[in-house]
C-alpha cells in the first residue's frame, strides 16, 4: 500500500523537472564535470609517471569535449532552469574563450608537472572544475548563482595556487589568495542580500527591471558599491589588487596563466551583467577611479620588479584597469570592447606564462630578469615568441593588444571620457618601458649565469603556436571577433533594455519598504 | 514583532566585527572565523529580508550560502594545515616570504 504515494511522489518529481532543453543549455559545465570527475576516479589507479600523461590527456579531451559542447549549446540560444542561466551570444563567447585557456593550460602543465614532480591527478581535476564555475559565471543571470559559480572557480583556484606542496612560497600564496578571496566573496554576497532587500529578487533581469521603474533607493547604491568591491578582488583592480603580486609569485606559473585570464574573464563577464544588463545605479565614479588607480598602481608598480612572474602580476593589474575604462563607456561599446580585450589578454598573457613556466625549471628557480640575459642567443625562437606577447602587451600595431586598447580607448573617446583616456594613453607610455626591459635584457646582454634551456615538448609548442596565432589574429583580422563581439553585446543590452512599460513585478510596490527602515535607523 | 530595521542593524554590525576582526586580529585561525562572522551575518538579512518579501527564496539562499561557507571551511583548513608544515606558525606577519 505504501507503493502509491511514492509512485505519485516520483511523477510529481518527474513533472518538476526542467524540460530536456535545459540541460543543452548547460552541457559544457556538464561534460567538464564529467570529465572532471573521471580524472578524479582514474587517478589513485595509476602510478605517478604514468598518470601525468594519461590524466592530462583525458583533461585535454574534456576541454575539446567542453568546446564542442559550447558550440552544440550555442545552436539553441535562451533561459534554462526557470531563468537561472541564459544562453546568448555573450555567454558563448565566454565559454569559449575560458576552455580555450584551460585548453592551452594544461597543454603547458605537461612539461611543467614533470620537471616540478608534481601529483596530477587532483591538479588536471581543479583545472576542469574550476572551469565548470567560470563557464557557469558567464551564463548566470541570477545573483545567487553567479556566488556559487564564483565560489567553485575561486576553491578551485586556491588549491591550485598552493600546488607546489614542498615549497613554503606556494601554500604562503595559497593562504593569501585563499584569505583575500573569502574576504571578497563575502562582500560580493553582501552586496547580494542588500539587492534582494530593494528588489525582492536576484535575478538580473527582475532586479533591472524593478530598478527602472522607480528612482533606486540607498539600498541599491550600496549593494552595488560591494559587489564592485567583490568582484574588485577578484579582477585584481586597484585598490584591491594587494594579493596578486604575492599570489602570482608563489603559485605554479601555468596556473598563474589560468588565474590571471580565465577566472578575469569571468569576472568581467559578471561585472558586464552587473552594470549593463542590471542597470546598477551609480557605479560610474566607483569604476573611474578604480580604474585610473588600476592603471598607475599597477604600472608604477612593475618598474621596480625584478621578478618575472612579479612583474607580469602588476601588468595584469594595469590591464585590469584598461578594461574597466571601458565599463566607464557607453554601455554597448563598453561591453564589445571589454569582450574583445578579455579575448586578446587571454591569448597573449598565456603565451607569456607558457614561457615563463619553460624556464622556471625545478623548484621555479629561473623566474628573475636575469636568468633571461642573453635568451635571444641560446633560444631565439622562444625570445622571439616571448617578445611578440610583450609586445602586444604593450599595444604595438599588428598585435591583438593593439586593437583591445584601440577599441576601450576609443570607446571611452566616444562617451566623451578625455580625463580616463589621457590616463589610460600616459599608462600605456609608462608601461612599454617595463615590458621593453624584457626585450632588452634578452637581446641586448650576454648571460653572466648558467641558466639550463630544455627542449620545447610537443605540448608547450602546440600551446605557445595557439596564443601567438591568436594573438596576430586578433591584431591583423580582428573584424570577425570584433563583430561578434558587438552584436552579442547588443543583444544583451537590448534584454533588458525597452520592458519599462510592461508590468513591473509586485515587489516595486512597496518600493521604499526596507529603506524607509534605514531612513527611521 | 521585531521590525526588519532591527535585523538588519544586528547583521551589518556581524559583519563589521567580521570585518575588523580581519584587519586586527593576527592568528590566521582567527582570521578565518571572522570570514565566518561575516557570511553569518550576511544570512541574517537574507533571513530578515526574506520575512519582509514574504518570499521563501530568501531563506533558500542562507541553505546555499552555509553549503559554500562549510566547502571553503574544508578548503581552508587543509590550506592553513600546510601552511602550518612548512611554517610552524599560525602568526600571519611571520607568514611574509613574499613581500608586497
Amino acid at each position: 500500500m505504501t507503493g502509491f504515494p511514492t509512485l505519485s511522489f516520483a511523477a510529481a518529481l518527474l513533472e518538476a523537472l526542467p524540460p530536456s532543453m535545459d540541460y543543452l543549455r548547460i552541457l559544457p559545465e556538464i561534460v567538464l564535470s564529467i570529465f572532471g570527475m573521471v580524472i578524479m576516479v582514474l587517478d589513485p589507479l595509476m602510478d605517478e609517471r604514468q598518470s601525468r600523461k594519461t590524466l592530462g590527456a583525458i583533461a585535454l579531451a574534456g576541454a575539446v569535449a567542453g568546446m564542442w559542447a559550447t558550440w552544440r549549446m550555442a545552436r539553441s540560444p535562451g533561459v534554462a532552469f526557470w531563468n537561472m542561466v541564459r544562453v546568448d551570444g555573450f555567454s558563448v563567447f565566454f565559454h569559449f574563450l575560458i576552455i580555450a585557456i584551460a585548453a592551452v593550460v594544461i597543454l603547458i602543465s605537461f612539461e611543467y608537472m614533470a620537471v616540478q614532480q608534481i601529483r596530477a591527478g587532483e591538479y588536471y581535476g581543479l583545472i576542469l572544475f574550476g572551469v565548470v564555475g567560470m563557464a557557469l559565471m558567464s551564463s548566470a543571470i541570477e545573483l545567487v548563482l553567479i556566488f556559487i559559480a564564483l565560489e567553485i572557480s575561486s576553491i578551485s583556484s586556491y588549491v591550485l595556487a598552493g600546488f607546489r606542496r614542498q615549497e613554503a612560497a606556494s601554500s604562503e600564496s595559497s593562504l593569501k589568495y585563499f584569505l583575500l578571496g573569502s574576504f571578497a566573496t563575502a562582500f560580493f554576497l553582501y552586496g547580494i542580500a542588500l539587492i534582494f532587500g530593494a528588489t525582492g529578487s536576484t535575478n538580473v533581469d527582475d532586479v533591472s527591471r524593478a530598478l527602472r521603474s522607480a528612482s533606486p533607493p540607498l539600498l541599491a547604491y550600496v549593494s552595488v558599491a560591494l559587489m564592485f568591491v567583490g568582484l574588485g578582488f577578484k579582477v585584481a583592480a586597484a585598490p584591491f589588487h594587494i594579493w596578486t603580486p604575492d599570489v602570482y609569485e608563489g603559485a605554479p606559473a601555468p596556473i598563474v596563466g589560468l588565474m590571471s585570464t580565465a577566472p578575469k574573464a569571468a569576472a568581467f563577464a559578471v561585472l558586464l551583467r552587473i552594470v549593463f544588463a542590471m542597470n546598477a545605479p551609480g557605479p560610474f565614479w566607483l569604476i573611474w577611479v578604480s580604474a585610473a588607480l588600476s592603471m598607475t598602481l599597477g604600472n608604477i608598480g612593475a618598474l621596480v620588479q625584478n621578478n618575472v612572474k612579479r612583474l607580469l602580476a602588476y601588468s595584469s593589474i594595469a590591464h585590469a584597469g584598461y578594461l574597466l575604462v571601458a565599463f566607464a563607456a557607453t554601455p554597448e561599446l563598453g561591453t564589445s570592447a571589454v569582450m574583445f580585450y578579455t579575448a586578446a589578454y587571454a591569448a597573449m598573457n598565456v603565451g607569456a606564462f607558457a614561457i615563463v613556466s619553460h624556464f622556471a625549471n625545478a623548484g621555479e628557480r629561473y623566474v628573475t630578469l636575469e636568468d633571461y640575459e642573453g635568451l635571444g642567443r641560446s633560444c631565439p625562437l622562444m625570445a622571439a615568441t616571448l617578445a611578440i606577447f610583450l609586445l602586444s602587451l604593450i599595444g604595438i600595431p599588428m598585435t591583438g593588444g593593439f586593437f583591445a586598447k584601440f577599441y576601450v580607448f576609443s570607446a571611452a573617446m566616444k562617451s566623451h571620457l578625455i580625463g580616463l583616456t589621457i590616463i589610460g594613453v600616459i599608462n600605456s607610455a609608462v608601461g612599454a618601458y617595463y615590458y621593453l626591459r624584457i626585450i632588452v635584457v634578452m637581446y641586448m646582454r650576454e648571460s653572466r649565469k648558467e641558466v639550463p634551456i630544455m627542449p620545447v615538448p610537443i605540448g608547450l609548442a602546440w600551446a605557445l603556436a595557439i596564443s601567438t596565432a591568436a594573438t596576430i589574429y586578433l591584431g591583423v583580422l580582428p573584424n570577425s571577433v570584433l563583430r561578434y563581439a558587438q552584436h552579442s553585446a547588443q543583444e544583451m543590452v537590448q534584454q533588458s533594455a525597452p520592458m519599462v512599460q510592461q508590468s513591473a513585478p509586485s515587489g516595486t510596490a512597496t518600493f521604499g519598504g526596507p529603506c524607509a527602515c534605514m531612513r527611521k535607523l | 514583532m521585531v521590525p526588519l530595521s532591527y535585523y538588519l542593524l544586528l547583521s551589518s554590525i556581524l559583519f563589521a566585527c567580521g570585518v575588523a576582526g580581519f584587519l586586527i586580529k593576527r592568528n590566521i585561525i582567527t582570521i578565518f572565523m571572522s570570514i565566518e562572522l561575516m557570511l553569518n551575518g550576511v544570512n541574517l538579512s537574507f533571513v530578515a529580508f526574506a520575512a519582509h518579501w514574504h518570499r521563501l527564496s530568501g531563506q533558500v539562499f542562507v541553505f546555499f550560502v552555509m553549503v559554500v561557507a562549510a566547502a571553503e571551511a574544508a578548503v581552508g583548513l587543509a590550506i592553513i594545515i600546510s601552511v602550518y608544515r612548512t611554517r610552524e606558525t599560525l602568526n600571519v606577519d611571520q607568514v611574509n616570504l613574499l613581500k608586497l
